[in-house]
């Protein structure tokens, strides 16, 4: 498997990609043999990821627009 | 009491005149009183030519192709018959229960002693006008494969932009918000309200699922909604207009019109019907919010357990390096050598001495034959070695020797030189 280029920052990740690479660490942590500072710098990244996750799915809240014509307006919701 | 009979032309009899204080007095049989009812009958010219309104019951379909049935509503009963001619050229499926216009005439039946609908034409009733039109647009979209399944495509998972079509007023845009804000508040919703009934909701549902279709907006799903209704409230979803826009619709489509019995055309063209507009917005949402949230705890502490694991396995890799270690160490190798060689030390001394006259005696004879092999010791014997002065090269031959020579017998050398050669 080709080694992807240096990783993005975690607060540029949106959800998906964030839990996805999530999920590819926790696969290679338990499957792979890898040194100790491997191991350990993916352990790291997998918290950050872990924490950026719990981040979006806490903050999140519904963004709702109006669209007349082609105008697009925030609408105010209670 | 007078008794004046007049000649009816019509039924041929004669009959008293037509005066109600008479009749008491007047002897008839079944058939005379039946026959004059008909009469009564025929003659109103309104009851020759009639549309009446009922609903259908006790519907018969005899072998004789003839239709029977009972047309009727609140307050009455109207007993009805179409002839088979007529019923032939009927293109309305009857059925019990069914709001129908039928036209005919009333007249009686002598024989059942009934009056009877007699009928040629049967309509469908108001609200069964549209239900008839339903159907038949049904076929006609059908039919241009509008509502193919290989059309439908699979509607995403994960939505992050969803578009919502539907009347800015009543409960179904309220609903649908609070249902998204609940499972999916990481998605944006884009709104784009129009008339659900009425002379131009049609060509707005239209326009706002055009306008949702705008590729810069990039939205997953669209929701198309109207609450519950009578099949007028609902008709716009059934106009071809907008059931052919939500075909056509390059972002899917789930159409969530009306209550779990109700289906429009738009739902068998969208991608998904859903029963209700709650539904569908819950049917756009499949992951939701909650779920993640506890996808998210499981693998964070798959995280951790998988570091726990490495750590452990580590320290066991690092225990069993040490007890290697130890085993292979110098310091083990020189308390093992030290023992081997004591070990030897006692083995070797104890057969030493006789060992070392066998070594010795074979070392002598080892000795002799070597000194034997001695090419020196031939000189011992006479021989001598006889090598050219000049050069030191050996005389073998004695077309060689010439000149100077030295010759080295058994003590010592000396010169000399060549004075004849022998053949």
């Amino acid at each position: 498997m080709p080694k992807s280029s240096s990783p993005k920052p975690v607060e540029n990740l949106d959800y998906e990609a964030a839990f996805s690479e999530l999920e590819t660490i926790v696969d290679s942590l338990e499957n792979e043999q890898r040194s100790l500072e491997e191991s350990m710098a993916l352990f790291e990244r997998g918290q950050a990821l872990v924490k950026r996750c719990a981040e979006l799915l806490d903050k999140a809240e519904l963004k709702v627009k109006q669209l007349s014509g082609s105008e697009l307006t925030d609408m105010a919701e209670e | 009491m007078k008794e004046l009979l007049t000649f009816h032309p019509q039924l041929s009899i004669l009959l008293p005149e037509m005066q109600p204080s008479l009749f008491a007095s007047i002897q008839w049989t079944v058939s005379t009183l039946t026959k004059y009812i008909r009469n009564l009958f025929e003659s109103d010219v309104s009851l020759q030519d009639v549309w009446v309104e009922g609903e259908i019951s006790n519907l018969s379909r005899p072998a004789s192709g003839h239709i029977y049935f009972t047309l009727k509503d609140a307050g009455a009963s109207l007993r009805s018959v179409m002839w088979k001619t007529s019923a032939a050229r009927l293109n309305l499926s009857l059925q019990d229960g069914m709001a129908v216009t039928v036209h005919g005439k009333v007249d009686v039946y002598e024989v059942g002693g009934q009056y009877q609908l007699y009928a040629d034409q049967i309509q469908p009733m108001g609200e069964g006008a549209l239900y008839q039109e339903f159907l038949r647009l049904k076929a006609l979209l059908e039919s241009d494969g509008l509502f193919d399944i290989s059309r439908k495509r699979p509607i995403p998972d994960l939505p992050k932009r969803i578009g919502i079509v539907t009347s800015d007023t009543g409960a179904a845009i309220k609903d649908m918000i609070n249902t998204l804000q609940r499972r999916m508040p990481m998605a944006e919703v884009i709104f784009a309200p129009s008339p659900v009934q009425g002379e131009d909701a049609p060509p707005k549902l239209v326009e706002a699922i055009a306008s949702l279709n705008d590729r810069d907006l990039h939205l997953d799903v669209i929701l198309l909604a109207r609450g519950g209704g009578s099949i007028e409230d609902l008709w716009a979803f059934n106009d071809e207009r907008v059931v052919r826009a939500v075909a056509g619709s390059r972002v899917p489509i789930i159409c969530g019109v009306g209550h779990e019995t109700d289906f429009t055309l738009s739902d068998f063209a969208a991608d998904l019907r859903a029963p209700t507009p709650t539904a569908a917005a819950e049917l756009a949402t499949p992951i939701t919010v909650p779920g993640l949230i506890q996808n998210l705890q499981s693998l964070g502490q798959q995280l951790s357990n998988s570091l726990i694991t490495f750590l452990d396995e580590q320290r066991g890799a690092i225990s069993d390096l040490q007890d290697g270690l130890r085993f292979f160490s110098p310091v083990r190798r020189i308390q093992s050598d030290r023992q081997h060689l004591d070990d030897l030390a006692r083995r070797t001394n104890a057969g030493g001495a006789h060992r070392l006259a066998l070594e010795m005696s074979r070392l002598d004879g080892l000795g002799k034959h070597l000194e034997a092999l001695n090419p020196l010791q031939v000189l011992d014997r006479g021989y001598a070695v006889v090598t050219l002065l000049k050069d030191g090269g050996i005389v073998r031959k004695v077309k060689q020797a010439r000149d100077d020579i030295r010759v080295r017998v058994s003590d010592g050398e000396f010169d000399a030189r060549v004075l004849k050669r022998g053949e």
